[in-house]
């Protein structure tokens, strides 16, 4: 299968950007340096193509129900301009997808919603909602827009500076709080003339820094992020924010065939809503009320090394208990960490364990996310 | 881009380096690699006294998005271990024929460095 392009691919080329496949996508995972990337972020701001994540609008009479049953989190709650985070899971209530849903403005009495599946879902997602769509007899149209938006995160303590001074309308965006979105118009710096694009703004992110979000036209990608004028950063940076924040990534941390968890699991259970009603509802009511076996915990080396994905968990006596879902050097911390499940009756806070790393057991210690100071 | 080959030394495909010197045959990866590689945050070496066999895993490099295995050139009895790269992998990138050199090796067979890739080789295997 070949590898589906961002926009921005011969942009990143001409950077220098190294790339790798990422969701079934060819993405920039490094420019400069992942730690001066990183840096960058926590320190003022970084620009990241997000291209990879996908894009999938659900509008018409039908469209709050669709979306309210097929995501654990509430919907009704979301005023126009509103975006929560949110599950999506299967009947046992296993996680098949994290995503961010966006209320878009309503068109006539029909609601709009656009919420954003991991890089590689979108096809099945799109599938997943018509599909069930069909099966309950709702009005709702269910439109993967993937290939047709562009996606730049604009993070770290600068980035709201930075995307007032680029937009037309600055009033609109500086009044956005966590986790709302608008319309926005960007100016952008087109080679040929001014150029102007709509895009989608969101107070959004997921680097544990303010910053926002910005849903541009495709064609509208080059002129849109060059008007961002900051370190570019790639995946890998991105992997190192919101490891450090203690975010969980898809497809790693949890895994539908290979790492089933529920959303409590994963330690977010706040994205369950047990009064609406939604696939894998019963199954999570049921979770809850007798508890989990095993959770998804941080962790910080003492001894000097570094987990990896994969790595076993055990106890200070060696007994497996657990594996590593991901794991790095905290380029903030300078320390090396990582999450993993383990029993709940190790996952205290400054509970000792080991981290078999190629062999060899190093000590660690259970530390509660997040491993940095969030927003 | 171009990368540094000094022409002092040779090469191993896997982009590791062997510098003969009075003290033994010094060993560290080529520039090429540290690039590659990114920002070296770990490095596991063995220790001094330890041996070491050309063309067998003596340690790893990691970056932050990625472990390495490190392969000797030349086998031999590991006679010292730049321990300035467990408080500061840094210098692998920084400097990685000169500060960010590996091990240093008193190798069983001279005649293996011989063996290896002159700079002009490595180079075309990277250009």
């Amino acid at each position: 299968m070949s590898l589906q392009m961002p926009p921005l691919r011969g942009v990143h080329d001409e950077r220098g950007a190294k790339v790798t496949e990422f969701g079934g996508w060819e993405m920039p995972v490094e420019f400069d340096s992942i730690q001066e990337e990183h840096r960058a972020v926590r320190e003022s701001v970084g620009k990241f193509d997000v291209s990879h994540m996908g894009e999938i609008e659900v509008s018409g009479p039908d469209a709050r129900t669709l979306m309210q049953r097929l995501t654990s989190n509430d919907v009704t709650a979301l005023d126009v301009g509103d975006s929560q985070y949110a599950t999506i899971t299967d009947e046992d209530g296993v996680i098949i997808d994290d995503t961010v849903v966006y209320r878009l403005p309503d068109d006539g009495d029909d609601h709009a919603f656009l919420f954003i599946p991991n890089a590689g879902n979108d096809e099945a997602m799109t599938e997943r909602w018509r599909t069930h769509r069909d099966e309950w007899g709702l009005e709702a149209s269910v439109e993967n827009q993937t290939h047709e938006y562009a996606m730049f995160a604009i993070q770290g303590p600068d980035a709201r500076e930075l995307v007032l001074d680029v937009v037309a309308d600055p009033d609109c965006v500086s009044d956005l709080s966590r986790f709302e979105a608008t319309y926005a118009t960007v100016e952008g710096t087109d080679s040929e003339s001014e150029s102007e694009s709509e895009c989608w703004v969101a107070r959004t992110g997921y680097t544990g820094e303010d910053g926002l979000e910005v849903i541009a036209p495709w064609d509208d990608a080059e002129s849109v992020w060059s008007a961002f004028d900051c370190q570019p950063c790639g995946l890998g940076a991105r992997d190192t924010l919101r490891l450090e924040a203690g975010f969980v990534l898809a497809g790693q941390d949890f895994e539908r065939e290979t790492n089933p968890r529920t959303p409590y699991e994963c330690g977010i259970g706040f994205t369950v809503k047990l009064d609406t009603e939604f696939v894998g509802r019963d199954a999570l009511e049921r979770t809850k009320e007798e508890g989990v076996e095993e959770k998804l915990v941080g962790f910080r080396l003492v001894d000097r090394g570094i987990a990896r994905h994969g790595y076993d968990i055990t106890t200070t006596d060696g007994d497996v208990i657990g594996t590593v879902t991901s794991g790095t050097m905290s380029p903030t911390l300078e320390a090396a960490i990582g999450l993993g499940y383990v029993p709940v009756e190790y996952a205290d806070a400054g509970t000792k364990i080991r981290v078999d790393v190629r062999g060899r057991p190093k000590k660690a210690k259970i530390e509660t996310p997040p491993f940095v100071d969030t927003v | 881009m171009s990368f540094d080959t000094p022409d002092d030394r040779r090469y191993q495909e896997s982009h590791e380096w062997a510098l003969e010197t009075e003290d033994g045959v010094k060993i560290g990866i080529s520039d090429f690699a540290q690039d590659e590689l990114g920002d070296v945050v770990f490095v596991e070496l063995p220790d001094e006294g330890e041996d070491v066999t050309a063309g067998e895993s003596f340690g790893v490099v990691e970056s932050i998005k990625a472990v390495s295995d490190l392969y000797a050139p030349v086998s031999g009895t590991v006679t010292a271990v730049n321990e300035d790269l467990f408080d500061a992998p840094e210098l692998v990138n920084e400097d990685p024929f000169d500060e960010g050199w590996m091990l240093a090796v008193d190798p069983d067979d001279e005649t293996e460095l011989d063996s290896l890739l002159t700079a002009e080789e490595y180079e075309d295997q990277v250009a």
